[in-house]
């Protein structure tokens, strides 16, 4: 009668896996596309890969799956310039009307085409501008080298004068405009270079020109005041224009040859005052000019970018799908002679209804005459383990997942796991002041679900928001046992009443000492608040909180066990229930039970004996007197029939059943 | 001690020796070559070679692939894994993985050399250099005249100065000298890995001092063979050859005066080692030399994995990489140029 009101109840929608069937489908090759995206979007077949043994460029559909490899490279490019510009991805998913796969690659190519148009016209003109500014800073900077600073105001007509002086400068830069005034152009004397190079090359290369042209050589640089752009890099990189005095045409083709292998540029700067100032006021002008240019191509490439940027997303999810498609397009099996294509999957039962629909649709749209075959199949090997979960229980199944996922149609801990994960959770927590905040918390996040959802998380967001059921009941579980603990803050209150203690005089002189008496009813729900703060805290909550660990967790042992009972019979393996279940209760209930009803007993009597001494002399002298350590009448009987009991249950759990099960084995 | 370099060999190096071996699994199987000698195009190989991991380095690339692109690429991932085992490594461990580069650093120098002799372009040789071989002035050498110069203005600085003094001439460079350069170049610089890495002693000295030997041995074969009928004495060359190896001193005699490749292979086949290299091929064929000894250096790099706490593992996976590009690229120009048929003839299958 038992058996029967066990079978009869209703089977719990969690406790084991969904029903699955093996099943085959023959599609024509003209509704194939389709179908497998409306399958897709059902999402719940699984197919069975049909040519794992060919490599990816034997399958059918290689090349679909090319052109789905070279879009989505494509739209990483354009991802890649809109980060680049800094631009913001627009956070709005605009709804549009879907485009076909051709039109798509169609226009990436396109925009592709565009901006590496726009690109290369960019670097150009920054490659330009780059040079003029470069020019600018070397007469910035050069200038001071030829002529000595601060004469400015000096006019033409005194650079005729042969004797000048200039306390600051250097006195052999001071011989050196001697020189160079005193023959001014076309001179076979001292010579120079100007140019501009990059500051951190710059050690090496004074030291190679150095040993180039064995010492005779003047080096002079200055840090220019603008940081010029790579185009390489896009990176702001420092220049120091530099100054190199020579004589010799030897050396200057050596010298220009090591500027060239330096990547320095040079720039002719004239001597002469005025042709200076006139170069200076050109250089500036087509500066501005090009600023403007560079400007203009920037904001036109830019609204290009956005424009892509709207789109974005929404193509990297639609390649996303094709490629999908077409990888499990290349799972099945063509068929030439028929013109169809089989494939071979798992469902489960309660979706095959919706799985027709789907197939019937894709018929109807893609206007093919021949429906599409979907028909139940035998397999040989076992089916996949399918739980349905809504986003409450998903959480915990993932956890229990984690450890193991279960077998077809076997008994599902994550059912239990929903409680007891967060139950032990909270025995450890055990604070309703901490447990309000958790709470707190957790209704932040479950309440913005939804726009959580949609956006990405970091990696610990991402955790927390998962887990954010598991949080719930983590926090109410928490304020059940902070209650219990009577802990806010670890501070105890006297919520349920007045305590059940008081001084045995008014001054309390002697609380400390002898102690507090009881005088009332013992505090309604929870550790009596006088506990805190007293000599005898400690050991009372210890020895409280691990019995009731203890407890707690033979409860969850047995519950373990008797599941693997319901597995049994549902298997119909009674080999399982009789040499596995049976002696793995009694092996555990005769000893953790036992210690448990110890517990028990212990607690209600008020004994004193204490029991470690009598599990750990249960076991080493069984026959002993058991004297103060006893609790009831008949203990040392029942010790020793409970021990004999669990030396019996060990070989019967490990032995019999291999043996059996080889017999069998060796029968087939 | 040789034999407890387990106690302390994992405090600095065995986070890089977990790293190098995972890279090592990392290498392509005779699977992965089957599949990619059957390719059609290139774009086959680079959907093959996605699957592996050379994936990320090759998937941004647009799809009109040359050859060079696909083996730069591949040669740019054997860097990143390089520099990244660079950075984490202590001494000796770093100098060991320096000294591993040296070998590149003398190609490039000698290419941008011949290349500044030939009147090319200084940019267009930089482009070409190996790239774990840069150093910082590499741009410089095209000013060099002559080899005296070369060393005073660029190699100075470089960790190839100390290899120099025995090539120190005035002479001006051209191809033959820059020849003679190189492997006076190269032979001072196995030694100098020689010495040190008998200086580390244990595995790792009994293990490189096989490598390395089987290295001079068979630079010493390809110089004799290469010198026959060229204007080289004999004198010089044995010079050229390293003071390590197999064959020093009494092989070395003989190489020396071989006239034709069947008297080095006499001389080869008196060394036991040696003798397997050599009956693969028919008398009178050199063709297939440089393949045979590609397996034979293949086989030895991946003994050298057989054992743990050395530094040799970090060499055998840089030569066993160096190896695999070098199938890539001929398996690309193989399928580029639709010869497919020649394929096998220079692939050598590491497992």
């Amino acid at each position: 009668m038992e058996r029967r009101f066990v079978d009869n109840l209703p089977p719990m929608d969690l406790m084991r896996s969904e029903k699955m069937t093996s099943v085959q489908l023959i599609i024509p090759v003209e509704s194939a596309h389709r179908a497998v995206s409306y399958l897709g979007e059902v999402g719940l077949l699984q197919f069975r890969d049909l040519n794992a043994d060919k490599s990816p460029f034997q399958r059918t559909f290689v090349n679909q799956v090319k052109r789905c490899a070279e879009m989505s490279r494509k739209l990483r490019f354009f991802k890649d310039q809109i980060s680049k510009a800094s631009l913001l991805s627009s956070a709005h998913p605009v709804i549009q009307s879907d485009i076909e796969l051709e039109e798509l690659e169609r226009r990436l190519a396109e925009h592709e085409n565009e901006l590496m148009e726009m690109n290369a016209n960019g670097e150009k003109l920054r490659l330009s501008y780059n040079e003029l500014l470069e020019f600018k800073l070397v007469l910035q900077k050069a200038v001071g080298f030829l002529v000595s600073s601060g004469s400015h105001a000096v006019s033409e007509r005194e650079l005729d004068e042969n004797v000048y002086s200039k306390d600051d400068y250097v006195e052999t830069a001071s011989l050196l405009e001697q020189e160079m005034r005193s023959g001014r152009s076309d001179q076979s004397g001292l010579r120079f270079i100007s140019g501009i190079i990059c500051k951190s090359k710059v050690l090496r290369f004074e030291r190679i020109l150095f040993r180039a042209t064995r010492g005779n050589m003047l080096f002079n640089q200055a840090s220019a005041d603008e940081e010029i752009m790579d185009p390489v890099s896009s990176e702001m990189v420092e220049k120091t224009v530099f100054v190199v005095f020579f004589s010799g045409e030897q050396a200057k083709t050596k010298i220009l040859k090591i500027c060239e292998a330096f990547g320095a540029n040079f720039y002719p700067v004239p001597e002469d005052i005025t042709k200076q100032r006139q170069i200076t006021r050109e250089v500036s002008s087509r500066l501005g000019e090009l600023e403007a240019t560079l400007d203009a191509g920037m904001r036109h490439r830019n609204k290009a970018l956005a424009s892509i940027n709207i789109h974005l997303a929404k193509w990297i999810s639609m390649v996303r799908r094709e490629k999908a498609v077409y990888d499990i397009l290349n799972m099945l099996n063509f068929d030439v002679t028929k013109k169809c294509l089989v494939g071979e999957g798992w469902c489960p039962i309660f979706a095959k209804n919706q799985i027709q629909a789907a197939l019937q649709r894709a018929t109807f749209d893609s206007n093919s005459q021949v429906g599409i075959i979907f028909h139940v199949m035998d397999a040989v090997e076992s089916p996949p383990t399918y739980f349905r979960t809504n986003k409450f229980t998903n959480a915990f199944q993932e956890i229990v997942d984690a450890y193991g996922v279960a077998r077809y149609q076997e008994a599902n801990p994550s059912v239990y796991t929903v409680v007891t994960f967060p139950f032990l959770f909270a025995v450890m927590f055990g604070d309703w002041g901490h447990g309000i905040c958790l709470l707190l918390g957790a209704l932040v996040l479950i309440a913005r679900e939804s726009k959580l959802g949609t956006r990405k998380l970091g990696s610990f967001m991402e955790m927390l928001y998962g887990g954010r059921y598991v949080l719930l009941l983590m926090s109410l579980f928490s304020i059940y046992c902070g209650l219990i603990y009577n802990e806010f803050f670890s501070v105890p209150f006297h919520i349920f009443g007045g305590s059940a203690y008081k001084c045995r005089e008014t001054s309390c002189g002697d609380a400390k000492t002898t102690g507090l008496v009881k005088y009332q009813d013992p505090y309604p729900f929870g550790v009596d608040p006088s506990w805190r703060g007293s000599r005898s805290e400690l050991p009372f909550l210890n020895s409280l909180k691990m019995k009731m660990s203890i407890l707690l967790g033979v409860a969850q042992m047995n519950l373990g066990i008797i599941l693997s009972y319901f597995n049994g019979r549902f298997f119909g393996s009674s080999l399982d229930i009789r040499y596995q279940f049976v002696p793995q209760m009694i092996f555990l209930n005769s000893l953790f039970g036992y210690l448990s009803l110890l517990i028990i007993t212990k607690w209600c009597t008020g004994s004193q004996a204490d029991l470690y001494h009598v599990i750990i002399y249960m076991f080493l002298s069984p026959t002993d007197d058991l004297g103060e350590n006893q609790l009831f009448w008949g203990q040392r009987p029942l010790q020793i029939i409970l021990l004999l009991l669990a030396l019996i249950a060990v070989p019967w759990m490990l032995f019999p059943k291999p043996f059996i099960l080889k017999r069998l084995h060796t029968e087939l | 001690m040789y034999g407890f370099e387990a106690l302390t060999f994992n405090i600095h190096a065995g986070y890089l020796e977990a790293i190098v071996r995972g890279h090592r699994a990392g290498l392509l199987t005779a699977a992965d070559y089957n599949n990619l000698c059957q390719c059609e195009t290139l774009d086959d190989i680079k959907m093959h070679l996605s699957a592996t991991e050379y994936g990320p380095y090759l998937q941004n690339e647009p799809s009109p692939l040359h050859t060079t692109t696909i083996v730069e690429k591949c040669t740019l991932k054997l860097v990143d894994d390089y520099k990244h085992m660079l950075c984490q490594a202590t001494e000796p461990l770093s100098t060991f993985l320096e000294y591993i580069t040296y070998g590149h650093m003398i190609d490039n120098v000698v290419l941008i050399v011949t290349g500044t002799l030939h009147e090319r372009d200084v940019q267009e040789l930089l482009e070409k250099c190996h790239p774990l071989g840069m150093f910082d002035s590499i741009a410089t050498l095209a000013v060099a005249q002559n080899m005296r110069e070369l060393y005073r203005l660029v190699l100075v600085d470089t960790p190839l100065a100390p290899y120099f003094s025995e090539c120190i001439t005035s002479e001006d460079l051209d191809d033959m000298n820059i020849e003679i350069m190189r492997n006076t170049l190269y032979k001072a610089y196995l030694e100098d890995f020689y010495r040190f890495c008998q200086k580390l002693g244990g595995a790792t000295a009994e293990i490189m001092s096989d490598l390395l030997s089987f290295e001079a041995d068979r630079r010493a074969v390809n110089i004799s063979i290469n010198s026959i009928g060229t204007e080289l004495t004999r004198d010089d060359r044995k010079k050229l050859y390293s003071n390590f190896g197999l064959f020093y001193p009494y092989g070395h005699e003989e190489l020396a005066v071989c006239e034709d490749i069947d008297q080095v292979r006499g001389v080869m086949e008196k060394y036991p080692p040696y003798q397997s290299i050599f009956s693969k091929l028919s008398y009178g064929e050199s063709q297939m030399l440089d393949k045979a000894f590609y397996e034979e250096e293949v086989k030895r790099l991946c003994l050298a994995f057989e054992q743990q706490f050395h530094y040799g593992v970090f060499f055998a996976y840089m030569r066993l990489r160096e190896q695999e590009i070098r199938n890539l690229m001929w398996i690309s120009e193989c399928v580029a140029q639709n010869q497919k048929s020649r394929v096998h003839d220079s692939v050598v299958f590491i497992f």
